[in-house]
């Protein structure tokens, strides 16, 4: 199967900011690939530089076997893109936009338009700066979807969007799968990418630090248990890989690596278990592991953290 | 203002107090409307002090004697000089101060109501547009605050300016400008930026956008300059519709009137009044007419790339059109009042024989020059459309789909260039069809529609130096708006202010044949059109290799 993105090496600075530092991204044709990193961390860039409208200093990029740069034009007609942050023309109906950004692209499904358009409920009449920022949103991703593109580069799609309407969303992203497109998705809300993705690569700082399925990250995590026992756990606390340990009232709460699961469990049971809750690892706790660092330092402590990442499910 | 402060202090006022209550937070916003434009109002207000000064200066040392300044006053007499300056009854005592009167005014009051339009713009509509008013509205702070606090902000800088002028002027000690006619000049510029700033009051209620808002308060401008030149050429009651042709017939310097300046504070007072009226009758951010839904779908036409830039640059392009139109169909139509005054006058009439041609060819070479340099305005604007199209964030999903860098950018230049030379030919039609018929003769017509079709190399000169700094350095794009700004100053103001010819020639217009009055001569329209190609394929080029400027 050939790469529908295949980036090494990419370095990109504006001024004295270093937004890249040698990023390496592969995406796989067909897959949905989630492109996860904090604010600032060069997720836009990299993907203006996919697009064309950034040149990169260094490094090598390919986009569905071309070059970003000098056949941007051939390539924009193969793929769609949603900007994180939407501008519309103050004087052009949301429908309008829709046509304009989908013609210029080289064709109109109006099928698929109106199906979109009903789905994600915009109203096309209205002019684009009576938009909230939602809506601005749903004109980008309606004219993106309703094209027939191979590729679909989002850029944070669903920031202003809101929980019903992320449903929708992640309902057309999984067509868009099943039709056999590729998607990168890049985020900071971790639940939607674990959610869509199949893979993800972790940016951090301009680079990516880590890069494979969820299953293959789940290793690097711990998963977080909390169970009720018949008599009061013990001599966990001295076992290999179980962290933060808390009994009490009959409960116990720890985290375990996931290659010591078995293990954990396995012990828990010696003491009759009654109930068992277990978090999986959430890719909060796969981002803290490498931005814990930052967090700390920002006075978030991470024993804090880390209980919050386990509320969050 | 003591409503004011008293507001500020008792922001709850209720009841019988509840005037002082819409009042609430003026005197805060204006401290910081001041803090705001710490730079801009003062170099707005110094620039207008020492431009003056500077020319009083260059005045006194040019035309030292009595005998220099009678026969200056002779060639002022022309018809195509007066649509310029101001009225004939100067010129019949023309020491310093009333040259001054007579040949500054007109300009500077353009200047002081352009200044006073885009304060008021800035601290209402801006604001309201980019939903920081809603923030502020927000807090402790009156309905009418913003209005409020903005009109005061452009009293203090026109007040400012008032007294500068008044101050710096009788100071010079030059003989013919005493103090009390330096106070009315300083106060005439006041009254009359105070009744433009009332004007943008009103129209900053009518439209929810900062720039129609000033668009159309900076019409009423030009309005106001052109009645005011139709008025002082022809029939004297046009000059007493506009506000810039009431300060002038105060004849500073001369008779020191003082009544006029009444007419342009009543106006201020009226419009303002208005204006507060207005803003009750719509919502924050809103503008007084209902926002329209649209068509569901687009047109075929939208869809490509020249009508999808011929769309966003539609309302502009229609706005320019009628403007250019009625601004040629104005000057024509006293074009034969012109030809019939000068004919009286035997000095005159040999001054425009060595400018060469008939009376009406050479005024209507002058008016030409003026309705080129207004083509240009808009021909820099829509150049520099892309730039507000890229650093607004709208350029970037056009430039990922299908369209490409080249095509996009050319489609924008290519409105500008066309616009700019549609609005040469209106503007010609409009002045020659009624200069033909207020002269009656025939041929006028395509004389002067050929004549300023002319002027189209030299506008797409222009569109190509815009385009060529856009495409190497988007940042300082503003850098385009010299063509224009210097196509007047050398161009028109120096067919009284004698500048030497290697300033003219620096302009792409001073290469434009001066048709009719002139002759015919193609070399320097080829060689513009050369330039042109080169400068927008130089654009292209660089726009082609750079970064996109991203949010």
């Amino acid at each position: 199967m050939t790469k529908a993105i295949s980036v090494s090496g990419l370095h990109k600075s504006f001024g004295r900011t270093h937004a890249l530092n040698g990023l390496d991204l592969e995406v796989e044709t067909g897959e949905v690939h989630g492109f996860l990193g904090p604010n600032g961390a060069g997720k836009s860039t990299t993907i203006r530089i996919l697009l064309g409208l950034l040149r990169a200093d260094l490094g090598a990029a390919q986009l569905l076997g071309k070059d970003p740069w000098s056949d941007a034009v051939e390539l924009h007609r193969r793929l769609a893109y949603v900007p994180g942050d939407v501008e519309l023309w103050p004087n052009l109906t949301g429908g309008e936009s829709i046509d304009l950004l989908s013609q210029l692209r080289g064709g109109l499904d109006k099928r698929r338009r109106d199906e979109l358009i009903e789905r994600f409920d915009l109203d096309p009449t209205k002019k684009g700066r009576a938009y909230s920022k939602g809506n601005r949103q749903k004109v980008a991703i309606v004219a993106a979807l309703a094209s027939d593109a191979q590729l679909l580069l989002l850029d944070e799609p669903t920031a202003g969007l809101d929980p019903l309407m992320e449903v929708v969303f992640q309902d057309v992203i999984f067509q868009a799968k099943d039709a056999g497109k590729t998607v990168l998705l890049s985020s900071h809300i971790l639940a939607q990418v674990e959610k869509l993705a199949d893979r993800v690569s972790i940016i951090r700082q301009g680079r990516i630090v880590q890069s494979g399925t969820l299953s293959e990250m789940r290793h690097l995590t711990r998963t977080t248990i909390e169970a009720e026992t018949a008599r009061p756990a013990t001599g966990l606390e001295g076992m290999p890989g179980v962290h933060q340990v808390r009994t009490g009232d009959g409960r116990v709460h720890f985290a375990v690596d996931g290659g010591q699961l078995d293990n954990a469990v396995r012990k828990l049971s010696e003491f009759g278990i009654r109930s068992l809750i277990s978090h999986p690892p959430t890719l909060e706790e796969l981002m803290l592991r490498h931005y814990g660092d930052e967090l700390a330092a920002n006075g978030h402590g991470n024993a804090h953290a880390e209980s919050e990442a386990g509320d969050v499910r | 203002m003591t409503a004011v402060s008293d507001a500020t202090r008792r922001p709850t006022a209720t009841g019988a107090e509840t005037r002082g209550g819409a009042l609430a937070g003026t005197g805060t916003l204006l401290r910081f409307n001041l803090r705001l434009d710490r730079v801009r109002i003062p170099v707005w207000v110094l620039a207008l002090f020492l431009g003056t000064l500077a020319t009083v200066n260059s005045r006194n040392a040019l035309y030292g004697t009595a005998a220099d300044r009678a026969s200056v006053a002779k060639t002022m007499g022309s018809p195509a000089a007066l649509a310029m300056t101001g009225p004939r009854h100067y010129l019949d005592d023309y020491t310093i101060g009333s040259m001054i009167g007579h040949q500054l005014l007109g300009f500077t009051t353009i200047l002081v109501g352009l200044m006073s339009v885009l304060i008021v713009t800035r601290h209402t509509r801006t604001e309201e547009e980019t939903g920081r008013a809603e923030l502020v509205r927000s807090t402790v702070v009156g309905r009418h605050a913003h209005l409020a606090s903005a009109l005061a902000t452009a009293a203090v800088a026109n007040l400012a300016l008032a007294v500068l002028l008044a101050a710096g002027l009788s100071g010079l000690g030059i003989e013919g400008m005493d103090g009390t006619g330096s106070l009315l000049f300083g106060l005439g510029h006041a009254a009359v930026g105070l009744a433009f700033a009332g004007i943008a009051a009103i129209t900053v209620q009518v439209t929810a956008h900062a720039r129609g808002a000033s668009g159309m308060a900076l019409a009423a401008i030009g309005a106001a300059y052109v009645l005011r030149a139709a008025g002082d050429v022809g029939t004297d009651a046009l000059s007493w519709l506009s506000p810039i042709g009431w300060i002038q017939r105060t004849y500073v310097f001369v008779d020191n009137n003082w009544w006029p300046l009444l007419l342009a504070l009543a106006l201020a007072v009226i419009t303002s009044a208005a204006g507060f009226a207005l803003s009750t009758r719509r919502d924050v951010g809103a503008g007084l007419e209902a926002a329209r839904l649209g068509r569901p779908a687009a047109s075929d036409a939208l869809g490509r790339p020249l009508g999808f830039a011929l769309r966003l640059h539609r309302g502009m392009l229609i706005g320019f059109a009628a403007g250019l139109f009625v601004l040629g169909g104005m000057y024509g139509s006293i074009l034969g009042e012109a030809a019939d005054m000068v004919e009286n006058v035997e000095q005159v009439q040999k001054a425009l024989e060595r400018i060469g041609g008939s009376v009406s060819d050479s005024f209507a070479s002058m008016i030409l020059v003026l309705v080129a340099v207004v083509a240009s305005i808009y021909v820099v604007m829509a150049a520099l459309r892309p730039r507000a199209e890229e650093s607004g964030g709208r350029a970037e999903p056009v430039l990922s789909t299908g369209l490409s860098r080249a095509r996009w950018l050319g489609s924008h230049l290519a409105v500008a260039m066309l616009g700019g030379t549609g609005l040469l030919l209106l503007a010609g039609l409009g002045f020659g069809i009624s200069g033909a018929a207020s002269t009656g003769e025939d041929g006028l017509f395509l004389k002067v529609l050929g004549a300023a079709l002319a002027y189209a190399p030299a506008l797409w000169v222009t569109a190509g130096f815009a385009a060529a700094i856009y495409g190497w350095f988007p940042r300082a794009t503003a850098a385009a708006w010299i063509v224009p700004v210097y196509a007047f100053v050398v161009g028109y103001l120096g067919q009284i202010l004698d500048f030497p010819d290697w300033m003219d020639n620096l302009s792409p217009f001073g290469h434009v044949p001066q048709l009719p009055s002139a002759d015919m001569d193609w070399t320097p329209l080829a060689l513009l059109t050369l330039v042109a190609a080169a400068l927008l394929w130089l654009g292209l080029a660089g726009f082609r290799r750079r970064d996109l400027d991203l949010k």
